[in-house]
This record gives structure tokens, sequence and C-alpha cells, in this order.
């Protein structure tokens, strides 16, 4: 679904990204663990092109996003993302925020972009919400709000970007539990997270990243419970 | 002191005609202003350098040097290359169109940048084109928050329009001046002159206000 090979990204003089290889399958739910600045926003965020790279292939469904013929809109309706300040629109109701994308870009009737929309909604739990603006809900509400707004566009790969670190602890978990249930709906999904125990449940594979590089990857019991990298180990023993 | 009444009654079919040509000239400016300073401030984001270097000396021109030598300049110097008897209505529009148009670049371009980088990114990675998210996520916020200074500048063109007297362009204060002049008198004309600008103003501040009160919500 998602190869990357050797990619490689600067700021400037400051390489944050220091040759990235992966291969991400289909129905495969990747967790990028690490520390802060260790590039795995960065990361994220090249593979819709959000983020330009120097260096390196980035595959999509088959799209080469650095070839000139690629066209970039086209590769990112079928990959959704989900931002850690949720970005929803807020001079627009939550229905418009889920419905406008579905309308204008994949051109749907606006009738069939709503009934998805209502359907997305009472997934994740808000079909009451549907007429209220954004600033009226919580910050779990709005964050499973932005996550309907990506799955109406029918993604194939959903990105998410410490979808929870901006939240008050006790909406963690509401956040979490949608996510729970499209991993187990066979969803491919790549998600940045400090949640460990997400990581270790919700996980087929996790990947640690540290200073631009991916230093361990692995199942969840091989990086939890038996790191072999010292630079694992250590970051372990501070987040768990 | 005695208030001569019946002066400015007399000069009133002269304040009448200048009123109305001071709205037009202010229309005028509003109008070709904004469309102008949307370019120029579309221009002055452009990535390219070299693009964006003309629209910025253009913006430190007009805001950069005084209205009253640009009208100057426009009507004595600009204008006289392309007509022989330039109309100083038709150079005070202009020049008001084009210094407000520097203006009115600097709040459009404020306006798009104040809105938070992730409206973009958001709309970018459900696919819309940078048109797209641009007319359907961006614009729509900034408009929001361009409405208050817009009708600041709008409020400073409707006085700013005074200054076409200099070049004898019939509109209100070049009344007030003539009436100054053919009775030496001070407070009767700059006084109706004042009041009258005064209503203009607070007119066009109760119309935006009310634009502003629609967008709200």
């Amino acid at each position: 679904m998602i190869r990357v090979t050797n990619l490689r990204k600067s700021y400037g003089t400051v390489q944050v990204l220091k040759g990235i290889d992966i291969h991400i399958r289909e129905k495969e739910v990747v967790v990028v663990i690490g520390p802060s600045g260790s590039g795995k926003s960065t990361f994220l965020r090249c593979l819709n092109l959000l983020e330009n790279f120097d260096e390196g292939e980035v595959i999509v469904d088959g799209f080469n996003l650095k070839d000139p013929n690629t066209d970039i809109n086209k590769v990112r309706e079928e990959v959704g993302m989900v931002f850690q300040r949720f970005n929803l629109f807020p001079h627009m109701t939550v229905l418009d925020n889920i419905t406008l994308a579905p309308v204008k870009v994949r051109q749907w009737p606006i009738e069939k972009a709503k009934e998805k929309a209502m359907q997305l909604l009472a997934k994740v739990g808000l079909q009451d919400k549907a007429h209220v603006f954004p600033d009226s809900l919580s910050g779990g509400q709005a964050q499973r709000v932005a996550i309907a707004r990506a799955l109406a566009m029918e993604p194939k790969v959903m990105l998410f970007d410490e979808p929870t670190s901006a939240l008050d602890p006790e909406m963690v978990g509401e956040v979490l539990s949608v996510m729970k249930q499209l991993a187990k709906e066979g969803m491919t999904m790549v998600v940045v997270t400090h949640e460990m125990g997400f990581a270790r449940e919700v996980g087929d594979r996790v990947i640690f990243m540290d200073d631009g590089v991916i230093v361990e990857e692995g199942t969840p019991s091989d990086i939890f419970d038996q790191p072999k990298h010292e630079r694992t180990k250590l970051f372990l023993s501070k987040v768990l | 002191m005695n208030f001569r009444f019946d002066i400015i009654a007399e000069y009133a079919p002269f304040f009448f005609k200048g009123v109305l040509w001071t709205i037009g000239l202010s229309l005028i400016g509003i109008i070709f202003g904004t469309i102008l300073g949307l370019v120029i401030g579309l221009g002055k984001m452009s990535k390219n350098r070299m693009l964006r270097l003309p629209f910025e000396w253009y913006v430190h021109f007009f805001r950069g040097t005084p209205l009253f030598v640009q009208i100057l300049l426009i009507h004595f110097g600009f204008m006289p290359l392309f007509v022989s008897q330039p109309n100083p209505i038709a150079s005070g529009a202009i020049s008001l169109s084009l210094n407000a148009a520097a203006y009115i670049a600097e709040i459009f371009r404020a306006g798009i940048q104040s809105i938070d980088r992730g409206q973009m990114e958001a709309a970018r990675s459900l696919g819309m084109t940078h048109v797209q998210a641009m007319r359907y996520v961006i614009l729509p916020q900034a408009v929001k928050r361009m409405i208050p200074p817009l009708g600041n500048e709008f409020i400073v063109l409707i006085k700013d329009s005074s200054l076409a007297a200099v070049i004898a362009a019939p509109e209100l204060m070049y009344w007030g001046r003539a009436l100054q002049g053919q009775y030496y008198r001070v407070w009767e004309p700059y006084l109706t002159v004042a009041l009258i600008y005064l209503i203009l103003t607070l007119t066009l501040n109760k119309v935006l206000h009310h634009v502003e009160r629609r967008y709200q919500t």
C-alpha cells in the first residue's frame, strides 16, 4: 500500500529524516513511537506530501509521489489524515465539514454525501451534533468529527498525527476507541502517537524512531517486552 | 459672531452636486481599490521572489508617499501623457483607487495569512486543490476578519477624496473653498463641509456595522 525508500529531508542544515525505509501493507496498522523531535510527524506528513522531501521515493497506492505525472490531489483523495489540533473548518457546521470534500472533490450529489456523513457521525457517536458548529464541541468530539470527515472520502489509508495529544486525559479514550473500531474493520492505518497502550493493543507493527531514523521495528511484544536497542529501552523506560 | 446661513443656502445646490461627486469618487475608489488590491495582495503572497517584487514596491510607493503628492503627479504628470486636457475627476478617481489598492492589498494579505496553517493542510489533505481550499475554507474565514480594517479604509477614502479639490475636481471640498473665496468667510463653508463629511462617514459606519453583524453568525 505504501512503500518508502531512503526518505530524506532537511530543514536548512538540519537533517530531520536520515533515510527511512518501510513497507506498509494493506490492512496493516503501523504505530510510530519515539521522542519528540525524532522526525515521526515529518515522516507521516511526507506520506501525503504535506511536507516535501529532498531524497528518496514514496509510493502510495501505486503512485510515485515525486513523479511529475502524479496528481497529488488524486493521491490525497485516497489518504485520509487526522491532525493533532483537529483543524475542523470553524465557519461550517459539523455536517458541512464532513460533506465538503465528497461534494467538491468527489463530485457526489449532496444527498449522498449527507447520508454518508450521517452514517459516519452515527459511527463516531455524534449524530446529534450534525448541525452545530465546531466551537461548541469538546476536544474529543471535535477529533471524532475530524475522523469522520477524513473517512467521508472513503480513503484507502488513514494517517493519524498524534490524534490524542491535544486532548484532556478524560477524552483520550473516546477517540482511541473509534480508532480501534476502524482498525478492526480492516483500515490501513499509520498512527503517530504517545499512547503506548494503544500501540500495544491495536498495532500490528510498532516502529521506534529516533533522530531521523527507524531504530527498531517489530510486533508490539517485540518492542515493548524485548527491546533490543539501548535507545529503545531508554525511551520506553521514560514513557512506560 | 453672526453666522450667515444665507450664503450656505445660496451654495446649497453646489454642495449637493459636490456631495454626489464625493460619493462617486469614493465608490470608484472602493470598487477599483478593492479589485486592484486583491490582485496586488495575491501578487505579494507569491512564492516567486521576482514576481513578488513589483507588487511589494507598488505598496511601498503608494503607502510611503503622500496622497496629495500622488494626486499632483497623476493629474499634472501622468495623465497629460495620454490626454491633452486631463479631467480632474478622472485623475482624482485614479489616484484614490491606486492609493487605496496599496492599503487594501495589505488588508487582504494579513487576512489570509491570519488563518491557521492547519486549515489549508486539512483542506489539501482531503484532496482539494489550492484554489478550492482558498475558495471554500480560507477566504470565507479571512473575509470575516477583513471587514473591520476594510471599513476603516473606506472611511479614510471618503475623507481623502477631499484632496481632489486641489486639482479642481468639483467635489464637496472644492465648493467649500469656492464659498470661502467668494465671501471671505471661514466658519460657514468649512463647518458645513465638515458636517457633511461626518454624515457620510457615520452612514458608512452604520452600514459596515450591519455587514459585520451579519457575518458574525
